[in-house]
């Protein structure tokens, strides 16, 4: 271990070049397995432990140095491909990640199946060597930026709705592919709508087998889960000089564009005791009862995340604690909103020039309705911890035949609320 | 007392409810929203003329209809729950009420009488500062010459102040707070409307550097807090049409959208938080009617007008969070409607004082 880490030291040392063009240099990165070392050796990789990557990549932070590329969907693509791709998949499509090339989407909500994923049904119908795609996503972060997507369609409509899914790697450059931005409460645009019609998926883009979609996705949403609300940024590399860091920077202002939010919708309570002090608010008794309840509810969250993460390298099987992290965050978030008001008055509502912290505090509370929603809802979190936690009887279900014969939506979601 | 609506008031509030269906779609809201004014003109007329909406609460002698609060919630329950864009607020019940309370009736002649056939807008400044809605200690002052009255100071927050052809402005003077008249563009306003979360809902702040304006009434204090309790009857009925829009939007949502086979309205989950709903906005509708009554009937009413407020605003903003989280997706979305209610909720939430302000506000009134 310590050598592996010596050896990261000394290969960085002797070869990186702040001269070179990002993808030369992360060619090289790719070629020897230093970014990406917890992939396989023959898939540019170096095959360590998780832990150790992440002692790695220290050293890469530490020594100033630019890695792969990590941002947007790729890392959620990498790791489906390492595990559902074949061998020609994986040569074709990691490096390309690795070096930023190709940039991804992950096309599986749909307006009709959202909480119910496994609803999908977007179709795929083999003529000859090509796989014929109809229907239409949504929900598709950076879909108008990507160059593929991650593709879960119907298949098969005559088996129960899980069985007839298949997952494929579709070229989002192609006159079959629309994509639309779709606009936020918030006012910005981070996701998208993909309509398919005709769309061409090559048979040799098929991830894994006919009819074992729901697998393949489980994998990319296991990853997804892991990184939700992971913080994102060029940290320690935003001030440095040279070719390869202008580069860089291009590449996260593009790559970070849909998530500039993202602190926002989780209520900023990093900023709380600032505006109470700005605004004396900290001096009012029943604003601090607040501000304690929602300091003490966030504190516990994190002891709860790090309890779970402690005992999991530690080997012992997961307990409760695991599973509550993306409930505690929605609760946080509302309360955080409600604090934020409550401190800030009707200053709150300000967007333009006169408002504080440069329409921040607006901005948190039009965009925490997101947590509740995004990446499964509050419902639907509650609805697996009370199940798979507590051991409570499943609800019966109605979706168990054949796909073909289940109730679905008629129509799509659009109403307004009048 | 058990209150109810009689029969003419049914009749009066579907009125103005099939009037809102037709000439307020949320496509035309979306579309003055954007625009500086943020009304349409004709809309307006027709609202002053042919409705006679404008003095509905104002008596017959200031050129009103002779109704009390209770009519007005009425309208505002309906625009609330239509979300209208329309100068109303400002204009009719925040203006006109206090040109109505104090102006003389050369003054109400002069000053009133445009506004009430639509042909002028207007609007109240007191708030001087976030959340400072009832100051007494008001910064801006007025001094007297022999040239007459002149007004200096910043007002925050005023409502339909950038739409406004007159304004109706608190001031202190050596005396205590009076009200003054002026034009909009006299010399000396600087008027800039602010950017807000809720773009249906139009505010301004003043700049006011020795601005000459006309004393409103006679020279006598006026209790600018006793100003206020109408404004927050409105609002609260306001809310509570509000709340109701959305809670009806969620119901009709849930019972249409299908997810794991079947429509979500059918899980409890999904019921259960649809029936507190319904109790929280029956609740709030009865303090905000209550409010009214108390208004019209002189009792208690800076208690009932604050606890209206304050439960109004909790049930408002409940139904609003619910009802984005029942649509999934769909609700956080710009071209979903749910939005234009969540921004209304949060912004009459915080308009004329927080919850928490009112809560306390009904406990002082009661005497604790
Ligand atoms: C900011 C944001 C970012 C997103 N990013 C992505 C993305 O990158 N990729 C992607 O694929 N998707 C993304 N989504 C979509 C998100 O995953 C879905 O919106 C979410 O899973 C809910 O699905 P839905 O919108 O279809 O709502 P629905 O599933 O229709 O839910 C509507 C309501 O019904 C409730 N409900 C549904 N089923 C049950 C049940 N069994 N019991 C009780 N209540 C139930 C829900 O909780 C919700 O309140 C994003 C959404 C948001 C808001």
């Amino acid at each position: 271990m310590d050598n592996l880490i010596t050896q990261a030291r000394q290969w960085l040392s002797e070869n990186w070049d702040p001269d070179l063009s990002l993808v030369e240099w992360r060619t090289k990165l790719a070629e020897t397995g230093w970014a990406t070392a917890d992939w396989p050796e023959e898939y540019f990789g170096k095959g360590t432990s998780a832990e150790d990557a992440a002692e790695i990549a220290a050293v890469f932070q530490e020594m100033g140095i630019v890695g792969a590329a990590q941002s947007g969907v790729r890392m959620l693509a990498a790791a489906t491909l390492l595990e559902h791709g074949n061998d020609t998949q994986k040569r074709k499509y990691l490096k390309r990640i690795i070096t930023g090339e190709d940039s991804w989407c992950q096309l599986f909500s749909e307006p009709g199946s959202g909480s119910d994923l496994a609803g999908s049904t977007t179709r795929a119908d083999l003529k000859g060597d090509e796989w014929i795609v109809n229907g239409q996503k949504v929900w598709n972060t950076s879909a108008h930026h990507a160059d593929y997507g991650l593709l879960l369609a119907r298949t098969d409509w005559d088996v129960p709705k899980h069985q007839g899914l298949s997952y494929f790697i579709i070229d989002m450059h192609q006159p079959g592919v629309e994509v639309r931005q779709l606009k936020q409460m918030n006012g910005h645009a981070s996701f998208n709508e993909v309509f398919m019609t005709d769309a061409v998926v090559s048979r040799d883009n098929l991830l894994s087998e006919v009819g074992n979609g729901w697998q393949v996705a489980v994998t990319t949403l296991a990853h997804e889960r892991r990184s939700f609300d992971r913080i994102r940024g060029g940290g320690s590399l935003a001030e440095q000089k040279g070719r390869i860091y202008d580069e860089y920077r291009k590449e996260l202002e593009i790559d970070n564009e849909p998530y500039k939010w993202y602190p926002q919708r989780a209520g900023r309570v990093d900023l709380i005791l600032e505006r109470a002090r700005e605004t004396g608010a900290i001096n009012d008794p029943v604003t601090r009862q607040e501000i304690a309840k929602l300091l003490i509810m966030s504190r516990s969250a994190q002891w709860t995340a790090a309890r779970a993460r402690a005992a999991q390298q530690a080997g012992k099987p997961q307990g409760p604690e695991g599973s509550l992290g993306k409930l505690a965050a929605s609760n946080i978030a509302r309360l955080a909103a409600r604090v934020h008001t409550d401190i800030s008055g009707a200053d709150a509502l300000l967007t333009g020039a006169a408002s504080p912290h440069d329409g921040i505090i607006a901005e948190i509370l039009v965009s925490v309705p997101a947590v509740s929603i995004a990446g499964g809802t509050d419902e639907i979190q509650k609805n697996i911890i009370s199940e798979r936690v507590l051991g409570m009887p499943k609800e019966p279900r109605f979706d168990t035949g054949p796909f073909k014969d289940v109730p679905r939506n008629s129509v799509s979601g659009k109403w307004g609320a009048s | 007392m058990a209150f109810a609506f009689t029969q003419d008031q049914d009749n009066f509030r579907h009125m103005v409810q099939r009037f809102c269906v037709e000439k307020a779609p949320t496509t035309e809201t979306r579309k003055l929203m954007d625009t500086e004014a943020g009304y349409d003109r004709q809309v307006w007329q027709l609202i002053c003329g042919e409705l006679g909406l404008a003095g509905i609460h104002l008596p017959e002698e200031a050129g009103g209809s002779g109704f009390g609060a209770v009519e007005l919630g009425i309208v505002m329950e309906e625009f609330g729950r239509s979300m209208i864009c329309a100068p109303y607020m400002g204009s009719i019940v925040m203006a006109g009420t206090a040109l109505s309370t104090c102006a003389t009736p050369s003054q109400q002649q002069r000053w009133l009488a445009p506004l009430l056939n639509g042909e002028k807008i207007a609007a109240l400044a007191i708030c001087e500062a976030s959340g400072e809605f009832y100051s007494t200690h008001l910064h801006c002052t007025a001094r007297i010459s022999s040239e007459g009255w002149q007004i200096s100071g910043e007002k925050r927050f005023v409502v339909n102040g950038k739409q406004a052809d007159t304004l109706i402005i608190a001031a202190a003077t050596d005396n205590g707070p009076r009200l003054f008249v002026t034009e909009s563009n006299a010399t000396g306003i600087d008027i800039q409307q602010v950017e807000t979360m809720d773009p249906t809902r139009k505010m301004a702040d003043l700049k006011l550097s020795s601005v000459d304006a006309e004393l409103l009434g006679q020279d006598v204090p006026i209790d600018l807090d006793a100003l206020q309790n109408l404004t927050l009857v409105a609002l609260a009925n306001e809310m509570a049409g509000g709340a109701q829009a959305l809670l009806e939007a969620a119901v009709e949502y849930t019972k249409l959208r299908v997810q794991f086979g079947r429509t979500i309205g059918s899980f409890q989950a999904i019921k259960h938080k649809l029936a507190d709903l319904l109790l929280i906005v029956e609740s709030a509708k009865s303090a905000a009617y209550q409010a009214a009554v108390a208004f019209d009937n002189k009792e208690d009413v800076s208690e009932n007008a604050s606890l209206a407020k304050a439960a109004t605003s909790e049930a408002y903003l409940q139904a609003a969070i619910d009802c984005v989280q029942l649509h999934g997706g769909i609700g956080f979305t710009w071209e979903n409607d749910t939005h234009l209610w969540f921004k209304r909720a949060k912004s009459s939430e915080v308009f004329m004082g927080t919850p928490a302000f009112h809560r306390e506000r009904m406990l002082q009134a009661m005497g604790d």
